[in-house]
């Protein structure tokens, strides 16, 4: 909301700086947004009575021109305008002058001449035609008289381009504040000083009863609260005063015609959006409210054609719709330039309908902006009298007598008991029921017998918590007291949240990056991974920003991907990332779906394998206390069948780890052997055991064996290792692999494969025959599916 | 023998002083106080000496044998220390050479900034809270007295799922669960993900992470409101940080605030960071309005709150004078690497 400070001083007088004025205002809750000075960049032009003209002697459209800027001596200026004529009071750009976009202005010669300024067109002083609509549409601006002809006076002064304008952000819950007077009211509030807004007075100079000329009927009282219609005769549309046009150019509102100005000029001023209907137009000349008909259409001032619905709420004549109420007019409604007879609407709707309406037509406006932020019918009235007294100020017509007002409930005031030790209870403060019951009044309050009246425009006061709130503010929040919390109170991490800052270190630790990723995907990435269309089920949202971001993921693996393919696209020679990241999954029977974490490990890089990422998601398990089987994984699409494991723990698969299918890498675009790991971090946190018990380091030696097997290629290491755990018995303290070999001296289907073994016994020496009968046990273990112990 | 006493021993220590390595020091050690020495001998030879000379004597030669060890101790010493200079000149290596590459690991900057505030909050004794990202329209509107129609709730803010289910747009619904499950007092942050309908941008992102706080206890103010996140910010940004309360509106607060933080760059004397004013705005709070208390099961004639909020990206970007938002979500190791 942008505030004309010109305005504002009608209803309240301040003596403050603009630094202290927005400074205390947006700490009593009216925040400033940023201050603008009118006609700022303007600098060292005045008005200039011309004196004479004279044809430019080598030039045939130009003019020497001598003017009056207030001083003993004329200027000389040369011009090309063709509408001046001596007497005319214009703008003189001097030497050394800037005009609106910025151009210095110097003296010069033109064609030889001598020119020492520039007189101004509207566009250079930053006007259009709106702003004076008699100007020579291009030409020089030949000032009116409703400027003042004072040569050698700023030109700001002179035609009334020097408001200050402050501009306000609003919070939805003070639609009262859309309005000059309401922040009018809060400054008052603020300055603790008089607030003046004086009754509007009608003379009613066109007779007659307007009931005889107008009918309004509301069959929605649910969705219009109140219907003021009045009726204004012998309608002369003519531009608007300057005064109305300046304030309405302050607040950011073009200036269009004497009617139309009125209408947005009350708006501003009181916040209540109004209406004008050629009265030509209303068939029947009749106002009904009603909801719109299914399959209805009207054709909007904008001129398009709207399709309305039944939820909707029309302004109606006889016969048509011609308005959507509180959103926009009819083509036919408007006020054009021969209309005669005008019907002011002061309306009051429901608010929430209105929002609902502008967002299915699209078209928030000025108007719907504030309805549907729910105003108050009580200040139809007001406004539709001001609206009138403005008509009889500029003699824009005569207002027929009386009003159609049709407001089938009165809302009443809220009451609340004025509780001031409570309000001080809440707050931490101790302000006296005497001051607190001046602050209310100040806002427009009224504290009787202990009974807080709140003024009906203030729909956010429902609740003493709401009072308190009023009281807190001008009391000013600076000023309430700092305390310490005090009182014990643990502050501690959940052991799942523990674990997850422990597994995010450890990550870290072994050189891993972590990311984050969005949790809404497209789902087409399902199709980059190959995800199995019976694992695709998700969680839509039915009004996403667009096709990538519309779905929930239920696989953070194609989130992994994405950032893994832009790393390698931007050229980055590895990565190794991790993302402890959501995953979505519907459930049956529940409005909710599961929310599960996945740990997510992806590499790549010259120096990565498999086994790199293997080596992370051992760590992490081993962390975590927990054992498991390694099992190899040959049909998940998104992985390489050939080199991919899951960690199987009590029968239930914890996690996955291994190449990327290069199908998939196909989908991205790139040639990378890429690797990933999706460990169910939810599960792995239920089985984790991080209780750790010492055992006591041993008081005897060990005995190292190593032993070298020959045996089928396909055999893997993981049977020979379980093979040889299980045969040893309880002398093995350690297996270590530590040669695979195929090659010469082996035959072509065969591969040598040599352990370490490690034995020892924790009460006594072992002695050899005791190392040698364990190691025998493993090597008839291991003859047992072809794997001898090589020569 | 007194004579040859004082010639072995200055012949002795003239060898020792002169000799160049540990072994040649060595020799002269069995030389001249092995059990062949002179030394030796001269004292094997005082058997012919008269009771009251022999004491004498086989002091002066003990004297002797202690001062020819002393010279040879030190001089075994100085050899040693030569040695062992020459043989650290001979291992010296470039140390301007690179270090051999360990793996960089690296925490996402809103990770840090996020454990960052947990850890102060924790120090204060509040709980971390969290709560599910699609969550039922009650949790997240109804409940935070946001009623149907309100503009907060406008479909052009808020992804929906279905009618009754949203993706949170605030982790406000957390306070509402808590509530729901824990008498007072209570003291929880919930730090997590949330998610608004802004189109990307160097300033917005369709999900962003907050953090909000709950305090809820008998007699809670605003005063303690204050007292509380002026510690927040103390921790945050030093000791000498400043906080401003400006009245504001959100629909589950009443009263509720904006809070302005001194500008942690100029110390409030105005800079571009805080475009001149000297002041930060960070954070959203109120008093917890008694309806919201009421929808989490606490009576508001018994207890009172207050609550706060604070967006984690936000705070990011000024700590790590990060200037676009999308950088957190690309995730560019040569980014996430700087953290």
């Amino acid at each position: 909301m942008n505030l004309s400070k010109k305005w504002m001083s009608d209803y309240v007088k301040l003596d403050v700086s603009d630094k202290v004025f927005t400074d205390e205002m947006t700490m009593s809750g009216s925040k400033v947004e940023g201050v603008e000075y009118e006609g700022e960049k303007l600098k060292n032009i005045v008005v200039a009575e011309i004196l004479s003209l004279e044809r430019h002697p080598d030039s045939d459209h130009l003019w020497i021109t001598s003017v009056n800027i207030g001083e003993d001596e004329p200027v000389q200026i040369v011009t090309g305008a063709q509408n001046l004529q001596v007497g005319d009071f214009v703008p003189a750009a001097l030497h050394n002058s800037y005009v609106a976009n910025g151009t210095h202005i110097t003296k010069g010669k033109l064609r030889g001449v001598q020119s020492n300024g520039m007189l101004c067109s509207l566009s250079e002083l930053g006007l259009n035609l709106h702003d004076f609509p008699y100007a020579a549409e291009d030409g020089i601006f030949v000032l009116g008289d409703d400027c003042e002809k004072v040569a050698g006076m700023d030109i700001k002064e002179a035609i009334g381009l020097n408001d200050t304008v402050i501009e306000f952000e609003i919070t939805s819950n003070r639609p009262d504040c859309l309005s000059i007077t309401g922040l009018a009211r809060e400054a008052a509030a603020t300055f603790k000083t008089k607030l003046n807004i004086p009754e509007p007075v009608v003379k009613y100079s066109g007779g007659s009863d307007v009931k005889d000329m107008l009918k309004v009927s509301n069959s929605a009282p649910d969705k219009c609260y109140r219907y003021i219609g009045a009726v204004v005769k012998n309608v002369k549309i003519e531009p608007s005063p300057r005064w109305m046009r300046e304030r309405l150019r302050a607040c950011g509102v073009r200036p269009i015609n004497n009617i139309v100005d009125i209408t947005n000029y009350v708006m501003l001023e009181f916040g209540q959006p109004m209406h004008a209907f050629d009265l030509r137009f209303l068939e029947g000349n009749e106002v009904i409210v009603r909801n719109a008909r299914a399959g209805e259409t009207i054709t909007t001032l904008d001129d398009i054609e709207r399709e309305l619905d039944e939820s909707m709420l029309v302004i109606a004549d006889a016969k048509k719709p011609v308005a959507v109420a509180g959103v926009m007019g009819g083509e036919f409604s408007g006020i054009m330039d021969d209309t005669t007879t005008i019907v002011f609407e002061s309306a009051c709707f429901y608010g929430i309908n209105v929002r609902a309406t502008a967002k299915k037509l699209g078209m928030r406006t000025e108007s719907s902006a504030r309805f549907e932020k729910q105003l108050d019918p009580n200040g139809c009235l007001k406004s539709q009298l001001r609206a009138l007294e403005l008509v009889e100020m500029l003699g824009a017509g005569e207002v027929v007598n009386g009003l159609v007002d049709v407001y089938p409930t009165i809302k009443e005031q809220v009451t609340l008991p004025f509780e001031p030790d409570w309000v001080n209870k809440f707050i931490g403060i101790d302000v006296s029921a005497d001051e607190q019951k001046t602050i209310l009044e100040r806002l427009g309050f009224k504290v009787e017998n202990d009974v807080i009246y709140a003024p009906t425009f203030r729909i956010d006061i429902e609740h003493q918590a709401d009072i308190s709130e009023e009281i807190a503010r001008f009391y000013g929040y600076e000023n309430i007291p700092s305390r310490e919390l005090s009182g014990v109170a643990a502050g501690y991490l959940t052991e799942y949240q523990a674990f997850e800052r422990a597994i995010r270190s450890l990550l870290i630790g072994l050189g891993s990056t972590q990311i984050e990723t969005f949790s809404f995907i497209s789902p087409k990435y399902y199709d980059n991974i190959r995800l199995p269309e019976d694992k695709r089920e998700s969680v839509d949202i039915t009004n996403p920003l667009g096709e990538e971001t519309s779905i929930m993921r239920t696989t953070a693996l194609p989130s992994m991907m994405e950032v893994l393919v832009r790393n390698i696209n931007y050229r980055n020679a590895s990565a190794s990332l991790f993302e402890l990241a959501t995953e979505y999954i519907p459930r049956d029977n529940e409005e909710l779906p599961l929310e599960r974490v996945a740990l997510m490990l992806g590499l790549y890089g010259s120096d990565t394998d498999f086994y790199t990422l293997k080596g992370m998601v051992e760590r992490v398990f081993y962390y975590a206390g927990v054992k498991y089987k390694v099992e190899a994984v040959s049909d998940n699409p998104s992985y390489h069948p050939g080199r991919t494991a899951k960690f199987v723990v009590n029968g239930k698969d914890m996690a996955i780890l291994g190449e990327i299918h290069p199908s998939v890498c196909d989908n991205y675009d790139v040639k990378n052997r890429i690797y990933a790991a999706e460990i169910d971090f939810d599960a792995l946190f239920a089985v984790k055991n991080t209780d750790r018990k010492y055992t006591s380091l041993p008081k005897f030696p060990a005995m190292t064996r190593d032993l070298a097997f020959v045996c089928d290629r396909d055999i893997p290491v993981g049977t020979l290792a379980e093979l040889i755990e299980n045969s040893a018995g309880k002398l093995l303290e350690e297996l270590t692999l530590f040669d695979v070999y195929q090659g010469e001296q082996i035959a072509a289907d065969k591969k040598s494969v040599a352990f370490s073994l490690r034995l020892r016994a924790t009460d006594r020496t072992l002695t050899d025959e005791e190392a040698d009968a364990a190691v025998k046990k493993a090597i008839t273990a291991l003859s047992e599916i072809g794997a001898v112990l090589r020569a | 023998m007194k004579d040859k006493l004082n010639a072995v021993k200055s012949a002795a220590i003239e060898k020792i002083q002169s000799a160049a390595s540990t072994a040649e020091l060595n020799e002269l050690r069995v030389q001249y106080l092995g059990k062949k020495s002179e030394l030796q001998g001269l004292l094997k030879q005082m058997g012919g000496l008269s009771p009251e000379e022999r004491p004498v004597m086989g002091q002066l030669v003990n004297s002797a044998r202690a001062k020819i060890e002393n010279v040879l101790e030190k001089a075994l010493a100085d050899i040693k220390n030569k040695e062992r200079e020459i043989a650290l000149q001979k291992e010296k290596i470039d140390v301007t050479m690179n270090g051999k590459a360990a793996p960089i690991g690296s925490r996402h900057p809103l990770s840090l900034v996020t454990e960052e505030v947990e850890n102060i909050f924790l120090g204060m004794g509040f709980q971390i809270a969290t709560g599910p990202e699609v969550e039922l329209d009650y949790y997240n509107f109804e409940a935070l007295n946001i009623p149907k129609g309100h503009p907060a709730r406008d479909s052009q803010d808020t992804f929906y799922i279905s009618e009754n289910v949203v993706l949170r747009s605030q982790t406000s619904p957390v306070q509402i669960r808590v509530m729901e499950e824990t008498p007072p007092p209570i003291r929880i942050i919930s730090p997590g993900r949330v998610y608004r309908s802004d189109a990307v941008d160097a300033t917005h992102s369709p999900l962003f992470h907050q953090i909000e706080g709950l305090v809820v206890d008998k007699g809670m103010t605003m005063a303690d409101l204050k007292g509380i996140l002026l510690e927040f910010a103390k921790r945050l940004y030093g000791e000498d940080t400043r906080i401003r309360l400006r009245p504001h509106h959100f629909p589950f607060t009443e009263p509720s605030a904006e809070i302005d933080v001194s500008c942690f760059a100029c110390k409030g004397e105005g800079c571009p960071i805080c475009k001149g004013e000297g002041w930060i705005e960070i954070l959203g709070a109120g008093m917890v309005h008694p309806r919201v208390l009421k929808n989490g099961g606490i009576d508001p004639d018994v207890y009172s709150g207050f609550a706060f909020g604070v967006g984690v990206e936000r705070l990011a970007m000024f700590k790590y004078a990060v200037d676009d938002m999308r950088l957190f979500y690309e995730n560019d190791v040569r980014f996430l690497n700087q953290f």
